[in-house]
């Protein structure tokens, strides 16, 4: 059934219809609201879980260790500085290969203070050991949020559900919210492989000494390539039943185009408005959009971007010093490729910031430029900024 | 050691395999003629790596040289000397 909902109630939603057993999550901007329609889902009744309130981000994900240890599905949400704050656990979530779901509402970080959308939070966090998947849209939430738990407790791995904040967090669309009945079919019970139990002790998080801590995060490394495949998998099965397939990336009108737009989560959208306005124009301008950061899907984008003259890697995020993270990932994609389309980054939408169409325009320009001269003079650009920065005191 | 998903132990009493004793810098010995067998040693070891008995007996391979037992005992039985010499 179709309903009206803001990113944050998708999310809430989901992880009700997913039947987890345990939530606990510190309010912040803009997630606040899936925090409070769980603890209202769990107060009346609507859904038979704990939720353990706490007094931080950093208890919040230990508190979800901990009963994701007991064998419990766990369930969380943050943003930006909660996020940080969690940053410590994070990394013990996943070495314990616990399988917890969390939903990220993108959100800047100070300072300077910001509490709008960009996606450097969980782009800071990219090395922690977590699935990272990242959502276009309300729906795309709804949908990935079922589907991380069945990725997260396959592989034990936890996952990270990202979507933009208040762009989708806050904003109503329309939802195909599925029954009970069907998720409950497409999502069994969770069955963990150890579980802390008084009856049967065994010790979880011990001390890894140098002997033996690189094969566990080998092993992690191991099980973050077989989430690729179990990505498709399952999201393959998530269309069969509900009518909506999902991949690691998506292709928009790239097939045959020389200039293709990188882009992750709500970004998308806009910019495939203008890939329509270009394609009718007769002008081969495609997108591909990535879903899946990590695991990264380094084969997937080799085929969807080789043909290509020049890629314009648009995002929300960027690792000061160097450049934004989807374009450092891509470009090592095609380190050992013999054919490499030419690659741009453009740094846009930080901390709220709209992207309008002027600006993802510039962007197609500036590839089209680079791929009729073959040469980048300036790989890392920065769209729709107030002034010329250049020469001001830094 | 078998290496499970998450380093996860599943059998108990394994911290037997490691044998601590490689750490020691000084060494607890016993005096026979003073040990009066009251076990009070055995009780503060922390590892616990020494035997009741007349004299008390110390477990090498596990003790730490940590000088609890010497410091504890009542009748200065046991002397802490360090590893390599005595």
């Amino acid at each position: 059934m179709k309903q009206n909902l803001m990113g944050n109630e998708a999310s809430a939603i989901a992880a009700k219809l997913a039947r987890v057993n345990v939530i606990s999550a510190y309010p912040i901007t803009p997630q606040t609201i899936i925090v409070e329609r769980l603890s209202e889902f769990v107060a009346n009744g609507e859904l038979d879980a704990e939720f353990i309130k706490v007094e931080s981000e950093h208890s919040a994900l230990s508190a979800c260790v901990g009963a994701a240890a007991t064998g419990a599905r766990t369930f969380t949400a943050t943003s930006s500085q909660g996020l940080m704050l969690m940053s410590e656990i994070l990394f013990v979530a996943s070495g314990m290969r616990l399988p917890i779901v969390m939903a990220n509402a993108n959100r800047a970080l100070s300072a300077p203070l910001s509490i709008w959308c960009d996606q450097q939070d969980s782009i800071t966090v990219r090395d922690s050991g977590w699935v990272q998947l990242y959502c276009e849209n309300n729906q795309e939430i709804l949908d990935t949020t079922i589907q991380a738990f069945r990725v997260a407790e396959s592989l034990s791995l936890p996952v990270m559900v990202c979507f933009d904040g208040f762009i989708l967090s806050h904003t109503t669309e329309p939802v195909d919210v599925p029954k009970q009945r069907e998720v409950d079919k497409f999502l069994p019970p969770y069955k963990p492989r150890y579980v802390l139990d008084p009856k049967k002790p065994v010790t979880m998080g011990p001390m890894g000494v140098p002997e033996y801590y690189e094969e566990f995060k080998c092993m992690q490394q191991e099980a973050m390539r077989a989430a690729k495949e179990k990505l498709v998998k399952v999201g393959n099965e998530f269309g069969r039943k509900f009518g909506r397939r999902y991949k690691l990336i998506e292709s928009y009108y790239s097939d045959d185009a020389d200039i293709i737009l990188l882009t992750m989560g709500s970004l998308s959208s806009s910019a495939k408005e203008l890939v329509d306005r270009y394609r009718a124009r007769g002008e081969k301008v495609g997108l591909v959009k990535v879903r899946s950061f990590r695991p990264f899907p380094v084969r997937e984008l080799i085929d969807a971007l080789g043909h290509a003259k020049a890629v314009a890697v648009l995002e929300k995020d960027i690792s000061l010093g160097s450049a934004g993270a989807l374009f450092i990932d891509t470009a090592a994609t095609f380190i050992n490729v013999e054919k490499s389309p030419l690659m741009l980054n453009f740094i846009c939408g930080l901390g709220g910031r709209d992207v309008e169409a002027l600006q993802i325009k510039e962007a197609i320009r500036v590839a089209a430029r680079a791929a009729e001269s073959g040469e980048v003079r300036k790989a890392v650009r920065w769209l729709g900024l107030r002034e010329k920065l250049v020469g001001l005191s830094v | 050691m078998k290496l499970t998903v998450g380093a996860v132990i599943t059998e108990s009493g394994n911290a037997a395999q490691n044998r601590t004793g490689s750490w020691r810098t000084f060494r607890p010995v016993v005096d026979a003629k003073k040990c009066t067998g009251c076990g009070l040693c055995s009780i503060y070891c922390p590892e616990p790596a020494i035997s009741k008995g007349k004299p008390a007996k110390i477990n090498y391979d596990y003790c730490k040289g940590c000088g609890i037992c010497a410091n504890e005992c009542p009748f200065k039985a046991i002397i802490m000397i360090p590893e390599g010499k005595g």
